[in-house]
């Protein structure tokens, strides 16, 4: 971790804490009506089986998770939530880091017919329902360091306000602060060729982190139909990667001004789910810095489950997902032009054992990448998490993804939860 | 690139409270007053059940799973459960986990309407994330408990022919005995055999047949108490399943009737508020 790096994460460590003492003394003022605490504590070991591309890159990574929760409630229901994240990683110093995944403030309350909620403080937030890929979901920032499978996110400070009835759920926030992308320095695996600057990130406001992001959700279901409609306007989440401008210089993360408006839908009919993901973004340079161009883009998909399958309590689910960029070859992510396959297996025992099989098949490049993870609870407070994710078929003409040939893996957490 | 959206069977817990306590009405329905036949004896005794346990409202509680399997080994579930009665279209329950600690914060919203599909909600807090979710799964098991969702969604009446068998005693009280079959094709179990008490109607003992007719499970009913001077709730649940040797203790606690709930607090935005 660099002094830089090293010192924002103090820095938001410290405000956390802070937070939580604050919290704490609130508490002792006022009598919070339910205290408690909860969290993981994980041990975590990645092996890379193949041989690195690259000089430095590690063979394998172990590490350590803390994971707190505290949660305060008065009488009211009147809230304060603190979940400090930390990882400690054997390989590659970036990983090993300090984030506040929530620290905010929670009201409710009714008026009228209408139900009303405000969250103020460090939050995260998800919207969607495809699988493969969260497309619309564009409120925090992705922890890429943690997981190249996107899912896991950092924490964004802001405000937000939820207003709803039987006309729907209306939301709007207001982000500010906004949050690099995290990814892998020198030492470690599931990176490009090069190594792109953590440090000196650019922004096209003139604010630059500091620039107020607005955003807006509304959802309703319609019987078997839900839907959701949003719109943000602010800085990327997505990063521009700049090819250095001197000899030997750094690949440098820079973050435009976006407007993005994203539909997302689910159809629930009996074991059936129909998915539909789709944005119009304007404002985001295409691959490289080169122009800026408007796309559009889709997931749509579903997924299908046989229930007590082979006369066991086990389900089954099918899943099958095809994503679309407009933007083809010219696009930012791996997600051009894919299909995705997946099933999971679902035992329903008491240590909710499950198995799931993904299968992303890039029809522009060929390239082919397997996923597999395993669940499995130990005892009431154990578990244990395996997952693996092998680049079966990676074309060199595939730019995004051909430093990741090499790079396939297997993991194992192991969790202790309180 | 697959997270993993588990989608436990949160359905099944919905399912043990209904067989002990009554489901929500869909309207007020009138017993047959002049019933002879088995078929219709068996209905009456059913929509008799049914109506004098509608009308209680709201309430919240506690539940605590015993999972037991064939070598004693035991496993621990803990839900807060809510649930809202909705004029004319069933009723609404709320679950959140609180034990095993790697669901906690789990929370499980479902609508049951009378004569529809049910509507059902998951929150998942470690991505954050709302699921809508299929209910068209009925015999899964609960969390690897032996409570299924069937058990829960049979309790409309309509879902079921009927067939009053006999009456016999059952401790010191005078049980009817009914046979009933689920209409719906889904289900595992082809028949169940239910005792009712002729006093206040309460169940008591529930056998599951399977298509087979071999007899799959057994669920015994127990600590009864009045509640608002009406309503018989069970404080405890046994199911146990005779094929695998495995048993599930439901026990019910901390019963609180009319405590002020209303649709708000069974939204989406409460649900993601759980914790």
């Amino acid at each position: 971790m660099s002094a830089r790096a090293f010192l924002r994460s103090a820095v938001w460590a410290a405000a956390c804490s802070c937070i939580a003492l604050t919290a704490r003394e609130a508490q002792a003022e006022s009598d919070f009506a339910y205290e408690e605490v909860s969290g993981r504590i994980g041990i975590e070991t990645r092996v890379y089986p193949e041989s690195a591309l690259y000089p430095g890159q590690a063979s394998h990574s172990s590490g350590v998770v803390l994971h707190p929760k505290l949660y305060l409630e008065d009488a009211d229901g009147k809230s304060v939530t603190v979940a400090p994240f930390f990882r400690f990683d054997s390989a590659d110093p970036r990983r090993t880091k300090a984030d506040i995944r929530e620290a905010f403030v929670l009201l409710f309350g009714e008026a009228g017919n209408n139900e009303w909620e405000l969250r103020v403080g460090i939050d995260q937030v998800f919207w969607g329902v495809a699988e493969s890929r969260h497309l619309v979901d564009i409120i925090n920032q992705v922890d890429l360091i943690e997981n190249p499978n996107e899912e896991i996110k950092l924490g964004q400070p802001m405000a937000h306000l939820t207003w709803s009835g039987d006309w729907g759920v209306l939301e709007l926030f207001g982000l500010s602060f906004h949050r690099p992308r995290t990814f892998p320095g020198a030492g470690g695996r599931l990176r490009a060729g090069f190594i792109i600057d953590d440090e000196n990130v650019t922004y096209e406001s003139g604010a630059d982190e500091r620039h107020l992001d607005l955003a807006v959700r509304y959802t309703h279901s319609f019987g078997l139909v839900d839907v959701g409609l949003s719109a943000f306007d602010g800085t990327n989440r997505e990063p521009t990667i700049c090819l250095p401008t001197t000899l030997g210089g750094a690949f440098t993360q820079h973050y435009e001004q976006i407007r993005q408006f994203g539909l997302d839908s689910q159809i629930t009919v009996d074991a059936w789910l129909l998915k539909l993901e789709a944005i119009r973004r304007t404002g985001f340079q295409n691959l490289f810095c080169q122009s800026e161009e408007d796309y559009s883009a889709f997931v749509v998909g579903g997924e299908y489950a046989f229930y007590s399958v082979w006369d066991s309590p086990a389900d089954l689910s099918l899943l099958a997902e095809w994503n679309y960029d407009e933007r083809g070859e010219q696009a930012t992510n791996v997600f051009q032009n894919d299909i995705f396959l997946g099933a999971r297996y679902a035992l329903n025992d008491v240590q909710s054992t499950d198995f799931t099989l993904g299968l992303l098949e890039d029809i522009d490049f060929g390239t082919r990448t397997l996923s597999l993870e395993f669940n499995r609870r130990l005892t009431d407070n154990w578990a244990l998490n395996v997952e693996a994710t092998a680049f079966l078929k990676i074309s060199e003409a595939d730019f995004l993804q051909r430093d990741l040939k090499n790079d396939s893996f297997v993991g194992a957490n192991l969790s202790y939860n309180y | 690139m697959i997270h993993r959206p588990l989608l436990p069977r949160f359905g099944c817990l919905l399912a043990a409270l209904a067989v002990a306590f009554p489901a929500c009405l869909a309207a007020p329905s009138t017993a047959i007053a002049d019933a002879r036949s088995p078929e219709e004896m068996g209905l009456q005794i059913a929509l008799q059940a049914q109506e004098r346990g509608g009308g209680f409202g709201d309430f919240t509680a506690r539940q605590t799973m015993i999972l037991r399997n064939r070598q004693g080994q035991e496993s621990q579930r803990d839900v807060r459960m809510e649930v809202l009665e909705v004029d004319g279209d069933g009723c609404k329950t709320m679950f959140v986990f609180d034990q095993p600690r790697d669901v906690k914060g789990t929370a499980f919203l479902v609508h049951a309407h009378p004569h529809d599909s049910d509507d059902q909600r998951l929150y998942l807090p470690a991505l954050k994330r709302l699921k809508r979710i299929s209910s068209s799964n009925r015999s899964g098991s609960f969390m690897g408990s032996e409570f299924a969702y069937e058990d829960m969604t049979n309790q409309d009446v309509e879902k079921f022919t009927y067939k009053y068998l006999r009456d016999e005693t059952c401790g010191d009280l005078t049980c009817s005995v009914t046979e009933r079959a689920p209409v719906g094709k889904r289900s595992r179990c082809s028949r169940q055999v239910v005792w009712h008490d002729r006093d206040e109607l309460r169940i008591w003992k529930v056998e599951y047949y399977d298509r087979k007719n071999a007899h799959l499970k057994t669920l015994t009913i127990s600590d009864y108490q009045l509640y608002l001077d009406r309503y018989w709730f069970a404080g405890r649940m046994d199911m146990v399943n005779h094929l695998t040797g495995k048993s599930t203790v439901l026990n019910c606690s901390d019963y609180e009737f009319r405590t002020g709930l209303d649709d708000s607090d069974f939204t989406q935005t409460s649900l993601r508020r759980a914790r």
